[in-house]
């Protein structure tokens, strides 16, 4: 039987099912990590990014730090912070982790969107009365959302990666199944979850895909050409 | 940081090694995407096709990608070269999508005024769309090295030591000074290698902005 088979044989084996760390729980917790952890730094970087990019303030820190943030490496951050906060607090530690990885592509899609908005349109819409606020709240953020939910996306895909590299700091995740099979040299147990893996990060990319294209305004939609 | 004095020569070396590991895959990304780049520019159909690839590719994590590669291409699970064509695949996936946008930002004029003065589309291509597009590939290519930096620490989970060794190692042994120092010199090799790449850009195309 070729590995791949075996693996697929190891997906729906009663005993991946049902063994120390459930597959149906391996896949709950790793989408529960990646949820709350993409919902915490959305909470602070989208209304950041929507001010720097309405005021133009902070916009060179905004910058520097999503570029920055690209060479930080994610597994060296996981081990850092859960050995800081003491191994007792892994969950603390490992989200506190992805949060700080999810914040940067957050920031930037959240300010490139509201500054991508032109110029014009801007003028147009404070000629029209509209105060500062109503700009922002109108204008700006709307048409800005597709930029913001491609953010979004970035920062799911980095967290889904990270929480399977957390797999070595602790029993859980879809990772640990690859951990551990590194350990006990079980190949059919590495390529099955990988294959689990790549599923959900797939069908996760497809979910915004879908959000980036229905969130595009209505008359924006149709006065673009097919790029 | 008394770890990092007493582990100066260790450092050294598995930086030396660090980069040794990146450089091919960030080269072959530059070089594989050039081709690709141009067929997702070119032509609606491949653009399309080209696209959708390369963005699947960059939704598979790291983890997952080492362990699909060995039973397709028959390589060892834990060897060097699976992590260079993981690495190799990721900068494919960024360069390609960079490489298109590149071709697209030059000017139709530009490329009509070639036309018109007798390029052919073969040397058009070298001499006028590609230098053209050079401050976009460049930009693209320092993003790529930048990640591929990064994410060449991953390499430790499947057994090759870099940099990633002192997370591990670090780890296994509570020396929070050992982990940090990773860190470090991650993010310092990456940033220097992003200046270097922005000198070596200002030298070899003195028409790109100050943008660049």
């Amino acid at each position: 039987m070729d590995l791949f088979s075996e693996a697929i044989a190891w997906i729906f084996s009663p005993d991946t099912q049902s063994g120390s760390l459930p597959l149906s729980e391996a896949i709950a917790t790793h989408l529960a990590f990646t949820v709350v952890s993409v919902l915490i730094a959305a909470a602070i970087a989208v209304p950041a990014g929507w001010l720097v990019g309405h005021t133009g303030r902070g916009r060179e820190i905004a910058v520097g730090l999503s570029g920055a943030a690209r060479a930080v490496p994610s597994f060296g951050l996981v081990l850092l912070l859960v050995l800081v906060f003491g191994v007792t607090h892994k969950v603390g530690a490992s989200t506190t982790a992805f949060v700080l990885l999810a914040i940067p592509p957050i920031l930037a899609g959240a300010y490139s969107g509201v500054e991508a908005v032109e110029r014009r349109i801007v003028d147009g819409a404070r000629a029209v009365g509209m105060t500062s606020s109503q700009v922002l709240g109108k204008v700006e953020i709307p048409l800005g959302l597709p930029l913001l939910i491609g953010g979004l996306r970035s920062a799911t895909l980095q967290v889904v990666a990270t929480v399977t590299l957390a797999g070595y700091v602790g029993s859980w995740g879809l990772g640990f199944y690859i951990v551990q099979g590194i350990q006990i040299r079980d190949f059919a147990q590495i390529l099955g979850a990988a294959l689990v893996i790549v599923v959900l990060a797939v069908l996760l990319d497809l979910l915004f895909a879908l959000a980036e294209r229905a969130v595009v305004p209505r008359g924006v939609r149709a006065g673009r050409d097919g790029r | 940081m008394i770890w990092v004095v007493d582990n100066l020569d260790l450092i050294g070396r598995l930086t030396v090694e660090h980069l040794r590991q990146s450089a091919l895959p960030i080269l072959l990304g530059l070089l594989l995407s050039i081709p690709l780049g141009w067929l997702a520019f070119r032509f609606r159909l491949t653009r399309g096709l080209m696209l959708t690839v390369v963005g699947l590719l960059y939704t598979i994590p790291s983890l997952a990608l080492f362990a699909l590669l060995p039973p397709l291409l028959g390589i060892s699970f834990l060897s060097e070269i699976n992590l260079v064509i993981a690495l190799t695949i990721y900068a494919v996936a960024i360069m390609t999508r960079f490489v298109a946008d590149a071709l697209a930002s030059v000017e139709p004029h530009v490329r009509q005024a070639a036309d018109a003065v007798g390029y052919g589309a073969w040397r058009r291509f070298w001499q006028v769309d590609l230098p053209l597009a050079g401050p976009v590939v460049l930009a693209g290519l320092r993003v790529t090295a930048v990640s591929t930096i990064s994410l060449c620490t991953v390499g430790i989970l499947i057994g090759i030591d870099n940099l990633g060794y002192l997370f591990t190692n670090g780890y296994q042994r509570q020396i929070v000074a050992e982990i940090l120092a990773g860190v470090v010199a991650v993010v310092v090799i990456a940033l220097v290698i992003d200046r270097l790449l922005v000198v070596l850009g200002r030298a070899l195309m003195p028409w790109a902005g100050k943008g660049a």
